[in-house]
């Protein structure tokens, strides 16, 4: 059913600190390593060891680069994935029911045995959360590790998401954010916790910690403290496309 | 967006083919559409392969098209589900008319019979067009309910698909009924369709302007939340080579060629066949009408297929914003 439920009773979820990441990546390999034994199994990967290597992620980290007024600088790690939201846009395009939002705890899921793989989650989630799997010929997305969280095998502290229990820095929490007096709750309570996107009115479970306000002292580390040039952002390369849309490319160009 | 080939040939071939449809009914309610058995065949027949065929390819992108008919399922919360089901629905009235067309109204071997046409055939028409709008209706709401790309999230996509579809069906009709001789019927499509060729190249202006005039509804500042910081640019990406989302979401070649392929677009897809279509109404028949005819069928083919081609690789999606994209 890709109606969402009405309330959950959990709302289980991450809260990433913007201020502790390193971009390590190491959530996203733990990640990767977990779920490709797990329940998304096997998370593929296409030309693993060639010059393209390109597969499924649930994490990916992204590094940006801020610049205020007085050009002052500052380097933020990003890790991005599902935010696990309350109004999931994936779940109610959907239009087989293979994708849907638990009612005990609130996590998204793709039921991969009934999912036709048409792709039109991945378009509606604005956070790219999903990431189709060419070989499976069906949707993967985070499964918030619901394969390990509720695993009785594994002893109690191990019972968190791969990228929470692997994160060196310790930038990434788990809980249940529904609940006000929860560790994470509070924990956003007291940071300044914030959604990803808020027009887009999904309200994404997940929540990220801003970085805190830094101190510019000019020259000290040998440098202006000014933002590094930015690469250039090019946006007409044909690497990639079909052999028709490079024909058209080079009639029109 | 990525433009899928399976996605485009769908939306035009399907849209064309219950444009078709429309008219069709709007020729057997006002006792025009010709009773002749080779014309039925073809139109009617051409008709239905545009639309199963549109169909069929549609499922063809699919990852696992043998579980094609589970989409029947969520009507309740899914657009697509609705147009799986709108569709399926539709073939019994549109089947019912062309049956009754071919069943009821036989008028023996009249060379040309412009008969008044029973009242079921009218009716069942008249349902199946109302069908057909609602399937284009909801194919339009597939992309226009999707927030995360601004350039599909308005009422002028709607607008788009629900006049491109019967003015590319009045198209073909036009050529249909020129080349089989029905000079009354000939000039009703060509008129019909020379409106809805205006009507067509004012909404894709409204459309346009739209994109350009439009503010944008996320920045790279809202989709990291660091937009307190000042300006937010990407300095690494997560991964060297393309990925899934990029290939998928961030199609980036059109842009380039944007204003080239809407040129291209208006001229062929609709100042041509406007200025044929004149022509041939203006002519009243004969062997010029039915080549004007056909020259405005055959551009207005390349210009609509130009015009959903753009519609996609135009299409900027939110996700771009954590790939360098500033505002989407």
């Amino acid at each position: 059913m890709t109606s969402l439920p009405e309330t959950t009773a959990k709302k289980l979820g991450l809260v990433v600190d913007l201020d502790i990441c390193v971009g390590c990546h190491a959530c996203a390999v733990n990640c990767k390593e977990w779920n490709a034994a797990g329940k998304s199994a096997p998370l593929t990967d296409y030309d693993p060891y060639g010059k393209k290597p390109d597969g499924v992620w649930f994490n990916r980290i992204h590094t940006f680069e801020t610049t205020d007024d007085a050009g002052q600088g500052q380097t933020v790690h990003f890790p991005r994935s599902c935010l696990h939201c309350e109004d999931a846009p994936c779940v109610t395009v959907c239009p087989t029911g293979a994708s849907y939002k638990r009612t005990e705890d609130g996590i998204v899921l793709v039921n991969e045995d009934i999912c036709i793989g048409c792709k039109l989650c991945s378009w509606a989630c604005p956070y790219g959360a999903r990431e189709y799997d060419e070989h499976a010929g069906v949707m993967k997305k985070c499964t918030l590790c619901v394969d390990k969280i509720y695993n009785i095998n594994l002893p109690e502290e191990s019972r968190v998401p791969a990228c929470v229990s692997t994160c060196p820095a310790g930038a990434r929490s788990f809980g249940d954010l529904g609940d006000p007096e929860s560790e994470v709750s509070k924990l956003v309570a007291a940071r300044g916790g914030y959604d990803l996107m808020p027009e887009q009115g999904t309200r994404p479970v997940n929540k990220y910690l801003p970085p805190r306000p830094k101190e510019h002292h000019k020259g000290q580390r040998g440098d202006d403290g000014k933002a590094p040039r930015m690469l250039p952002h090019s946006d007409d390369s044909t690497d990639g496309a079909g052999l028709i849309a490079r024909w058209v490319d080079k009639i029109l160009s | 967006m990525h433009p899928a080939r399976s996605v485009i040939f769908f939306t035009t071939a399907s849209g064309a083919g219950y444009g078709m449809m429309v008219w069709l009914a709007v020729l057997a309610a006002l006792g025009l559409l010709p009773a002749e058995l080779p014309f039925g065949m073809v139109a009617f027949g051409l008709a239905f392969v545009l639309i199963v065929a549109g169909l069929l390819s549609s499922t063809f992108h699919l990852g696992h098209p043998e579980r094609a008919w589970r989409a029947l399922s969520q009507w309740r919360s899914s657009w697509l589900s609705r147009e799986g089901v709108a569709a399926i629905i539709a073939f019994v009235p549109l089947g019912l008319f062309a049956l009754c067309w071919f069943l009821l109204d036989r008028q023996g071997d009249v060379a040309v019979a412009f008969g008044i046409l029973g009242a079921e055939t009218v009716m069942f028409g008249i349902v199946g067009a109302a069908m057909s709008l609602l399937t284009m209706f909801t194919t339009s709401m597939i992309y226009a309910s999707l927030r995360t790309i601004p350039a599909w999230h308005n009422g002028w996509t709607v607008a788009g698909y629900l006049v491109l579809g019967p003015m590319n069906g009045a198209v073909v009709l036009a050529l249909l009924t020129a080349a089989f001789g029905y000079v009354v019927a000939a000039v009703t499509m060509q008129l019909a369709a020379v409106v809805l060729l205006v009507i067509g190249l004012v909404v894709k202006a409204f459309y346009w302007r739209h994109l350009h005039t439009s503010a944008p509804v996320s920045t790279a500042g809202t989709a990291t939340g660091l937009g307190h910081l000042g300006k937010v640019e990407l300095t690494a990406s997560p991964h060297d080579s393309d990925n899934y989302l990029l290939r998928e979401m961030g199609f980036r070649i059109a842009r380039k060629h944007a204003t080239k392929l809407r040129r291209i677009a208006i001229l062929l897809g609709f100042v041509v066949p406007i200025l044929a279509l004149a022509g041939a109404f203006l002519m009243f028949g004969g062997a010029m009408a039915t080549i004007l005819s056909l020259l405005a069928w055959i551009t207005c083919q390349i210009g609509v297929t130009t015009e959903r081609w753009l519609f996609f690789a135009e299409a900027k999606h939110v996700v771009t914003l954590y790939y360098g994209e500033q505002a989407v």
